[in-house]
């Protein structure tokens, strides 16, 4: 074969596979888009649900009706038009009861992350700039935090304190700031370098100064993007809490309880595990697809295709 | 050369500064860069002192290093006369007010989430530099001292220009009342045309505000400009340093004749045609050669530079150089 052919060859196949093709990347940008979209349309009805529960909730949610007890949703035989998603054990509306739930799992998840990041971000700060000795006890900190089983700690916590509402956010907030502090100490080891904040030090500001003004909001867009995440992981962890009846104590109504309670019925009336069960896999979706979105707004590499 | 005279704001003795290179689990200590090895200059009051050298030859961890960015590893920075590493909390505020340092990079140099406002008037309301409700206008006049205009204000630094943005650096670092302004490579990151604006702008504030300044490039036809005497640097050494005309009609450093020859023709009289062509890359300041540090790219070299350590030599007035050629 001609030398100069053989040379020339590997090369088409290389230059056809370079890059994505601009279409393909504006397809994934709008696929991306969209899903941000959904999941903060999710968000806000979650949002809804939680302030304006009396007037949407058809419902008392704690109203009992032992003759109308475990009625299936209406959708299928025997259900009833009065309740949507039926009744459970006690003859309480399901539906009523996920929209009351909803209350329990934004309050708990937005307080555990303000809880975490103010936690998660002092450390993270302290150890991106002091270095040294300061950094070497706060990551010593954080890998016994993340390698120590989240629920074993948290069941003990909620163990030794009871469990109520604010326990538990406590409980979720002091267990779940390690990512918060990682994020933060990344960032903060990059900033301390750069040529803005070396030039805050020659003006002779004080380190309070330069942390918070100078450093802090250049960091906010990772931080709210991890907490987005985050919201959607201490949902899932007050259920789990919830189920194993640690977390939100009865009669209020909880999505990780009402799958507790529903547990018992697993074999017959399958929708009552189901229902919660599947508010708290929209309510985590929604929240991550969010989450996903804001953090391709926010990278400046995703931004510029 | 290291007399302690009233008119030098500035004098550096002796300077090093070693970076520990650690190695290992036990983060121990295997070798030390030496980006600056015993360099001892002066500055004084309303001159330009010009720094030069390749990339990598410690000019720019001089100037961090005057900055109080970086403890020295050795020798001392007297600042009129006061040894700047002695410094306590409030003296160390006092010496970064009289000492302001303008920064290579104009992106990467101010804060992208604070308005121009901020970042020129946040060292004024924290230093108490104007009277209480009169920051904005000194922020105003300090951006009319630099060539921009009050408009631009309320405006973020993406919304400027390389040349602009080093403009709002400049008036930055004017705020806090200067005596001495440290210039990192002021210019290097800007287009060519923008660069004399720049070196213009500096010369003019020089006059105005009373400055002095340390110029510190790589380029000597930059420096040529601004500067009234010049310090030639080569890893971690100063190899020669001279008045800016000295320098550059009369040089005496194999190593400086090189850089000059090495600025594309402007047709100076003086200055040779012959271009002299360096071979081989800097050596690793890890391991810095024996005796002259310049001998292994040096056209002249002899083989006593090989051990002796070359002293620096007076030849003329205000012109001294480190090399074998010029002793005994």
């Amino acid at each position: 074969m001609n030398p100069m052919i053989s040379d020339t060859m590997p090369m088409q196949p290389a230059e056809q596979h370079g890059r994505p093709s601009t279409l393909f990347r504006i397809c994934r940008k709008m696929w991306h888009l969209k899903m941000g979209v959904m999941g903060g349309i999710i968000l806000a009805v979650m949002l809804v649900f939680a302030v304006a529960a009396p007037l949407i909730a058809p419902h008392d949610p704690y109203e009992q009706n032992i003759i109308q007890r475990l009625l299936p949703p209406s959708f299928m035989e025997n259900g009833s038009d009065r309740h949507l998603l039926g009744t459970d054990g006690v003859g309480r509306d399901t539906l009523s009861r996920i929209i009351y739930g909803t209350r329990v799992s934004l309050i708990v998840g937005l307080s555990a992350v303000c809880i975490q990041v103010g936690i998660g971000v002092i450390l993270g700060l302290m150890a991106g700039y002091f270095g040294g000795r300061t950094d070497s006890v706060i990551s010593f900190m954080v890998n016994v935090m993340m390698g120590f089983p989240f629920i074993l700690f948290a069941i003990s916590l909620v163990a030794v304190i009871g469990p109520s509402l604010q326990n538990i956010i406590f409980a979720l907030g002091v267990t779940g700031w390690p990512v918060f502090t990682r994020v933060t100490r990344v960032e903060t080891i990059k900033l301390k370098e750069s040529e803005f904040v070396l030039c805050a030090i020659t003006l002779a500001f004080s380190t309070k100064r330069i942390l918070l003004v100078h450093i802090l909001p250049n960091l906010l867009p990772a931080i709210l993007v991890l907490g987005t995440v985050e919201v959607a992981r201490a949902i899932i962890r007050e259920s789990l809490l919830s189920f194993l009846g640690l977390g939100i104590q009865p009669p209020t109504p909880s999505w990780g309880m009402m799958l507790a309670e529903g547990r018992d019925y697993m074999l017959g009336e399958w929708w009552l595990a189901a229902f919660p069960g599947f508010a708290i896999f929209l309510s985590a979706l929604g929240i991550n697809l969010l989450g996903d979105a804001l953090r391709d707004l926010v990278d400046p590499h995703m931004r510029k295709d | 050369m290291s007399r302690s005279l009233p008119d030098h704001i500035l004098e550096v003795r002796d300077l090093k500064k070693y970076f520990p290179i650690k190695a290992g689990v036990m983060k121990k200590t295997t070798g030390h860069v030496k980006a600056v090895d015993d360099i001892s200059f002066f500055l004084r009051a309303g001159e330009t002192l010009g720094l030069v050298g390749e990339s990598g030859c410690g000019k720019s961890t001089v100037g961090r290093c005057l900055m109080k960015l970086y403890d020295i590893t050795g020798g001392s920075i007297l600042f009129r006369g006061r040894d700047i590493t002695a410094f306590n909390r409030r003296e160390l505020i006092d010496f970064r007010k009289k000492i302001q340092m303008i920064f290579q990079d104009p992106y990467a140099s101010l804060n992208p989430r604070m308005r121009i406002r901020n970042i020129i008037g946040e060292a004024i309301r924290v230093h108490g530099l104007a009277e209480r409700g009169e920051w904005q206008d000194r922020v105003a006049a300090l951006l009319h001292d630099v060539g921009l205009r009050t408009s631009h204000m309320a405006r973020y630094p993406h919304e400027f220009s390389g040349g602009q943005r080093q403009r709002i650096g400049i008036a930055r670092a004017l705020a806090m009342n200067p005596t001495l302004i440290v210039a990192d490579e002021p210019v290097s990151a800007l287009d060519v045309s923008i660069q004399a604006q720049i070196i213009n702008l500096l010369d003019r504030l020089k006059e105005k505000f009373d400055l002095s300044y340390l110029v510190i490039a790589h380029d000597l036809a930059v420096v040529e400009h601004i500067s009234d005497r010049v310090v030639v640097m080569y890893l971690g050494h100063i190899m020669e340093t001279a008045t800016d005309r000295d320098l550059y009609t009369r040089p005496a450093h194999p190593y400086t004749r090189a850089l000059l020859s090495a600025i594309p023709g402007t047709g100076k009289k003086n200055r040779q045609n012959r271009r002299i062509i360096l071979k081989g890359d800097v050596p690793s300041p890890i391991n810095p050669p024996s005796g002259c540090v310049f001998h292994t790219r040096c056209p002249d070299m002899f083989p006593a530079c090989r051990q002796e350590k070359p002293p620096m030599v007076k030849i003329s007035e205000n012109h001294w150089v480190s090399c074998l050629k010029y002793t005994g």
